[in-house]
């Protein structure tokens, strides 16, 4: 882990490999608890949340046909940004996690599972699951570092195209399912040259995400704000009815956008997350995933009905360590993770969501302009440890 | 009419479009489960206590139900602790019942994660999935002129079925139906009335007191034994035993039998897995997992992170026993029960024979 050792402080130095795979086993033993009580409880509780959720969509769509009065567009749009809300974070992407396969239900289950955003559950769950999930925080391999568009790591080369990145970064929290609809693409690399341009698997996926996109957009943007122009030719504005509904959808998947946009910032970048180099992961050990995913991430400490709205992400740390466990369960996962970082005299990075927020968006506004000092050297009064040898 | 028909096509793709990207079924489903027509599932209506260890359940099934013939078997989809897990049970009601529904009769099965939770949680107003139900433990159309019966335990309950549909079109029956005590017989009341009215010769064997039944014995108790058309329903010793018996005297073919499930899975180190697409059959030994072993193999096999968190490897498991080699964590999967479990390949080392659908 060299990028942690040419840090002034290096978090780990204190640790030998043997204590490294001692976290391992203590993390896996935390699993098995969990996974030994994992089961009616949690089925209950994910089809209770689709269960409100849809309520919620359908009864907000529903007075969301009354959108030329204000008080039922006032009501209608904050129902519906809380239906997508929870549609994206506490229900799909748990779901698209595979965190309740276990369940055998096929409607709820990651293989088959869609969701209320511009990109097809199947790519981002390769970007995010496959990609982001193993490689995480490694400058180089894990593209949610800054999403490939914003310097968000000191190891990061700057570029002058960076002094734009809080306008970027502005632009992509409200735009953010295409955002990362783009990003699951990888567009930027794949338009670059004409050969990736044209390779019949990348234009099969862009036509993918087309299909998508076009039913999301004539759902939210043509077909529920045609069904509230009768309520508007009876009131004689069925203008007003169809624009109307249309405003209350584009606010509910803005204010969608800004919300998981505000909370997924908080998971990598805020201060005192580690970041890591591409060579300091080959031959990585269990116990050294798990602590690259400990030190990677950060929290977002606070209410029930917040944990809820985040998906439980603001338990990143916890669900970069078991993401595929029920995410409803990382609240009581969390007092003994943390237990564990303060035995190992490890920083547990945690705030409430405005500072988490604020401090995600500092990095963002100071790595917009060249580091002051070059990154350091190697200390050299600590050896560099040898990454341990995978068991043939 | 084809332009009706057009027009009802196109609202139901502007509904779909409403509702998209789930279907408009998903949202029906949270207000009638019973009015999905492309999920089956029935609502238990009653619950009746057979023995201390055998239940009815009277369903009331959703749409796309169909009715069933006397002696066929039903899936049935449980979730138990929050997992579905699927069982075949015998239909024991008559077919063709006003009211649409239909019973089931659960006995209990040492160690079955499925009988042992209906027998004691299930409750009027809880919903279970269904299959169509199916087999072909049947009577034919022409009835026999005359039939017996031999069943053990809860074999009793097809016949149950057949004997509540077609007693009235059958002449000359006769029931051997072993069971450990007088107690322990499943519908026994409903048997010894019968018997008392004359519509059946019941012989109750009680196998606590009397042993098991041997088939040679059958012939002292039905002296026209093969001269009957049989249907047999019981443990696979018995109708071992009972297949034999009929084919040494050359009636193989007026024997039919039902066979319950085999015997239960037990974990072992490495296994054989047979992914059926292909054709392929690869020796995975215990610690290295199915996808690996597959791969090494040359079965062309999805993959993404290969530990565990990405979910892109699984596949179904149609029958076999694996090991989670994270947490030892143990699933299984049976032919007989029609399950289709989903694994994952990169975690996953065979603890026994596997089948894979693949």
């Amino acid at each position: 882990m060299t990028t942690l050792q040419r840090k002034e402080v290096n978090p780990i130095a204190h640790l030998s490999a043997e204590d490294i795979e001692q976290i391992g086993r203590e993390l896996d033993a935390i699993r098995d608890e969990t996974l030994a009580v994992r089961g009616e409880k949690d089925a209950k509780y994910i089809r209770r949340m689709i269960k409100i959720q849809r309520r919620l969509e359908l009864g907000s769509r529903a007075v969301l046909l009354f959108s030329i009065f204000p008080p039922a567009w006032i009501l209608g749009t904050a129902g519906l940004s809380i239906a997508k809300i929870l549609e994206n974070m506490e229900i799909g992407h748990n779901i698209l996690h595979g965190q309740y396969d276990f369940m055998r239900d096929p409607k709820i289950h990651s293989t088959t599972w869609e969701w209320d955003f511009a990109s097809p559950a199947e790519q981002w769950k390769h970007a995010h699951n496959e990609l982001h999930h193993k490689y995480t925080n490694v400058v180089g391999r894990d593209n949610d570092l800054g999403y490939g568009i914003m310097r968000v790591d000191e190891q990061q080369r700057w570029a002058p195209a960076h002094l734009g990145q809080p306008l970027y970064n502005f632009i992509n929290a409200c735009l953010f399912e295409y955002g990362i609809a783009a990003y699951d693409l990888e567009l930027g690399r794949n338009l670059a040259t004409k050969k990736r341009r044209n390779n019949p698997e990348f234009r099969a996926r862009l036509r993918q995400v087309g299909r998508k996109i076009r039913s999301q957009v004539l759902k939210d943007y043509v077909a529920h704000p045609v069904l509230s122009v009768p309520v508007g030719l009876a009131f004689g504005n069925p203008f007003g009815a169809l624009f109307g509904t249309m405003a209350a959808n584009a606010v509910a998947n803005v204010v969608r956008n800004l919300w998981s946009h505000s909370v997924i910032m908080c998971g990598h970048f805020p201060k005192g997350v580690e970041t890591f180099e591409r060579t300091s992961i080959t031959g990585e050990t269990r116990g050294e995933w798990y602590l690259r995913q400990m030190l990677g991430s950060a929290n977002i400490s606070g209410s029930k009905l917040m944990h809820i709205m985040t998906g439980n992400l603001s338990h990143q740390i916890e669900h970069h360590l078991f993401p595929d466990l029920p995410a409803s369960r990382y609240a009581e996962i969390a007092p003994k993770v943390r237990a564990l970082f303060e035995k190992y005299d490890l920083k547990y990075v945690t705030g409430p969501l405005v500072v988490q927020v604020a401090s995600a968006w500092a990095k963002v506004f100071r790595l917009a302009l060249p580091n002051r000092k070059p990154a350091r050297d190697i200390d050299h009064s600590v050896p560099p440890r040898q990454p341990a040898q995978v068991a043939a | 009419m084809p332009a009706t028909q057009r027009l009802r096509d196109g609202a139901w793709r502007v509904v779909e479009l409403l509702t998209t990207p789930v279907v408009p079924a998903d949202y029906l489903d949270v207000i009638a489960p019973l009015r999905n027509p492309t999920v089956l599932r029935a609502r238990i209506e009653a619950v009746r206590p057979e023995t201390a260890k055998a239940v009815t359940l009277e369903l009331r099934p959703g749409r796309g139900w169909q009715s069933h013939e006397p002696g066929q078997y039903v899936r049935l989809g449980v979730d138990v602790d929050g997992v579905r897990l699927w069982r075949a049970y015998s239909v024991s009601s008559r077919a063709g019942r006003p009211d649409g529904r239909f019973t089931v009769t659960v006995n209990a099965v040492e160690g079955g994660a499925v009988s042992s939770y209906l027998l004691t949680q299930a409750r009027k107003g809880m919903i279970v999935h269904l299959d169509l139900p199916t087999g072909d433990f049947v009577l034919p159309a022409q009835r026999p002129a005359k039939t017996l019966f031999v069943t053990a335990g809860s074999g009793i309950t097809p016949v149950m079925g057949m004997l509540r549909s077609a007693l009235h079109e059958l002449s000359d029956v006769v029931v051997v139906h072993s069971a450990r005590t007088a107690d322990d017989v499943v519908f026994g009341a409903e048997l010894r009335a019968l018997a008392a009215d004359g519509r059946i010769r019941l012989i109750e064997r009680h196998t606590r007191a009397d042993g098991r039944l041997k088939p040679a014995k059958l012939a002292d108790l039905v002296p026209d034994l093969f001269e009957r058309e049989t249907w047999a329903c019981g443990p696979g010793e018995l109708l071992d035993d009972l297949q034999q018996h009929w084919a040494d005297a050359g009636a193989a073919e007026r024997l039919h039998v039902e066979r319950f499930r085999p015997t239960v899975l037990v974990a072992g180190d490495g296994g054989t897995v047979t992914f059926a697409k292909s054709g392929l059959v690869v020796e995975a030994p215990a610690g290295t997992s199915i996808l690996d072993a597959g791969e090494a193999a040359g079965q062309l096999m999805k993959s993404g992170c290969r530990m565990g968190i990405c979910f892109k490897c699984v596949l179904p498991m149609r029958e076999g026993i694996v090991r989670d080699m994270r947490d030892g964590t143990i699933t299984t999967a049976t032919e007989v029960d029609g399950d289709n479990v989903l694994i994952q390949t990169c975690v996953s080392a065979a603890a026994g024979p596997c089948r894979l659908d693949a």
